[in-house]
């Protein structure tokens, strides 16, 4: 099973084919270039490199956030296209599980983050279990200190993501020799990941995704959560 | 003759939208899903709001388009998706669509400016007669664009500040009617009577430029005064006034691009081309100069695929194309 993996989550731009979980070939740029212009490209460049062709193609996975919201939605746009135009299924997976695959072998838990600015992180806890990432906590967005406050019950972690290092020195002050941080290509999603992780699940027979299924932003825009905010006071409007 | 079908894909603002168009002028299916009720509450568009409306609809929308009008992917002659001006998130969800499925089925893409779209919306009714002036009146936008012929675009004239629709909503709200503003004003002024004298703004003698904030801001005076001096507000005769002003400058602008061009077709387009007073103050003075008046029927009025399908043809046939690197642009020029 040929699996087209894309993932726009973050600044990181990556492209992968797996076959029956394993790498065919994978693109990853970390050039903080659009996305949109990007993207469709380095597809057609990637399968060309590897002699397939579209028709080739027997699912596509990709990363449905937490992450940029733009990033998210040209990714998973692309991928829902490109899997309904085919008829193929289409697999939205985590971009926090896709980055804790990185870890899987680290012998404690996994914290991927990706800031959220405003102190405020997207995270979640996981560990690797048979070569996946599996949450052990529910992922979300929150304020990093009482993240960190939560974690000191859970042993040694590992931290994960490009954005780590601005929040470093308070995760050292929080947790001492408890957090240990992710070195080099440790921090970014890997797009032969979102791969893997989305063969596991069809291989287990999971049903796939609808054609309206929304990506996961962990949150309301401002303009919704303003509005049920002023509901929850009795406001007009 | 072989049949030319191109989809068409719309998403600049708050309508997630496809259609087929055969030939150019015929539509086969044109498929709107309207966010207009989950804006309201918001008192107007909000981008991420809308943005994220279109990544969940877009899918459904276009397998609706194709199946309506019986046309498998591979059918298709080509693609074409509104590339601006618009809303940047909004305009990214269509581009990406577009060329996801240009490269998924091998037909060709060609990007469209949304204005251009509004003017063709005209051609799906009746076919445009070149050469011609277009009066393009929208919540975004109030141009003058001269057409000497099919994809040929030359812009006479543009809103210096607020575009007329943007006028009229802003008024609405002061006038405390829901969004969006336009019908509204519109319904409510023929119930009064132009009897406020509001400045219009000519501009220099020859200019065909427009300019909407002036007026917008002579209707907020007024009410601030009247409410100051505890007078009361006869609604009906503001929203007469007000749109009077509005209907006056643009009748008056496009009939002189028109002579100032030379040509007798004038066609209207754009979301306040559904505005009854300007179709009845443009069909009058067109009638005096012996101008031909087109508009396009009230549901090709708002934003729609089948006017960017129809555009798109054009484009197509002009032998253009885009490459998988197109992008979404905000401010995308018409010329």
């Amino acid at each position: 099973m040929k699996i087209l993996a894309i993932d726009t989550s973050t600044l990181v731009l990556g492209v992968a084919v797996t076959e029956e979980g394993s790498l065919l070939g994978e693109v990853t740029t970390n050039l903080h270039k659009n996305h949109s212009v990007r993207l469709m490209p380095t597809i057609a460049r990637l399968l060309k490199e590897l002699e397939l062709q579209v028709e080739d193609l027997d699912a596509v996975a990709v990363a449905a956030g937490p992450g940029s919201y733009t990033g998210i939605r040209i990714g998973f746009t692309t991928a829902k296209t490109i899997a309904w135009s085919r008829g193929i299924p289409w697999v939205p997976v985590s971009s926090l599980a896709a980055l804790a695959m990185n870890g899987i072998r680290f012998p404690g838990k996994i914290v991927p983050l990706f800031d959220a600015r405003r102190h405020r992180v997207y995270t979640g806890l996981f560990r690797g279990n048979e070569g996946v990432s599996v949450p052990v906590k529910e992922e979300r967005v929150t304020d990093l200190t009482a993240w960190l406050k939560e974690l000191r019950e859970e042993g040694p972690l590992l931290f994960l993501g490009e954005d780590v290092s601005r929040f470093r020195e308070e995760m050292v002050r929080m947790l001492g020799g408890q957090a240990v941080f992710g070195m080099g290509r440790e921090n970014a999603v890997s797009a032969t990941h979102l791969g893997q992780l989305a063969f596991a699940r069809l291989r287990s027979g999971e049903k796939t995704e609808d054609m309206e299924a929304a990506p996961n932003y962990l949150q309301l825009t401002e303009a919704e959560a303003k509005w049920v905010r002023s509901r929850k006071r009795g406001e007009p409007r | 003759m072989k049949k030319c079908w191109v989809l068409g894909i719309e998403t600049s603002c708050d309508e997630t939208a496809a259609a087929v168009v055969e030939n150019g002028d015929r539509l086969c299916s044109n498929v709107i899903s309207s966010q207009m009720q989950i804006h309201r509450r918001f008192g107007g568009v909000v981008p991420e709001v809308a943005s994220r409306r279109h990544v969940e609809k877009i899918t459904g929308i276009l397998q609706q388009a194709l199946d309506e009008a019986g046309v498998r992917q591979e059918e298709l002659s080509a693609i074409a998706v509104t590339q601006g001006p618009g809303l940047v998130g909004a305009l990214l969800i269509g581009v990406a669509a577009a060329k996801a499925l240009s490269f998924a089925t091998g037909v060709p893409l060609v990007g469209v400016h949304h204005i251009a779209g509004h003017i063709y919306a005209n051609h799906l009714v009746k076919p445009l007669r070149f050469p011609l002036v277009a009066l393009v009146v929208s919540g975004g936008h109030t141009e003058l664009i001269h057409m000497p012929e099919h994809n040929r675009f030359e812009r006479l004239g543009r809103t210096r500040d607020d575009a007329a629709g943007e006028a009229y909503d802003k008024v609405a709200r002061v006038l405390g009617l829901t969004y969006p503003g336009g019908p509204e004003i519109d319904r409510l002024a023929k119930q009064g009577k132009p009897v406020i004298d509001f400045p219009r703004a000519w501009l220099e003698p020859d200019s065909l430029d427009f300019s909407f904030s002036g007026l917008k801001s002579a209707v907020i005076n007024y009410l601030h005064n009247a409410e100051q001096r505890g007078e009361r507000v006869d609604k009906a005769d503001l929203a007469a006034s007000f749109q009077e002003a509005v209907m006056e400058v643009l009748t008056e602008k496009a009939v002189r691009a028109a002579r100032f061009k030379g040509v007798s077709n004038l066609v209207l387009a754009g979301g306040v081309s559904a505005n009854s007073a300007l179709r009845e103050s443009l069909a009058a003075r067109c009638r005096q100069e012996g101008i031909q008046l087109s508009f396009p029927p009230l549901e090709l009025c708002t934003d729609n695929a089948a006017m960017i399908a129809a555009a798109g043809t054009y484009r197509f046939l002009d032998g253009e194309r885009a490459g998988l690197e197109l992008n979404a642009e905000p401010n995308l020029k018409l010329v």
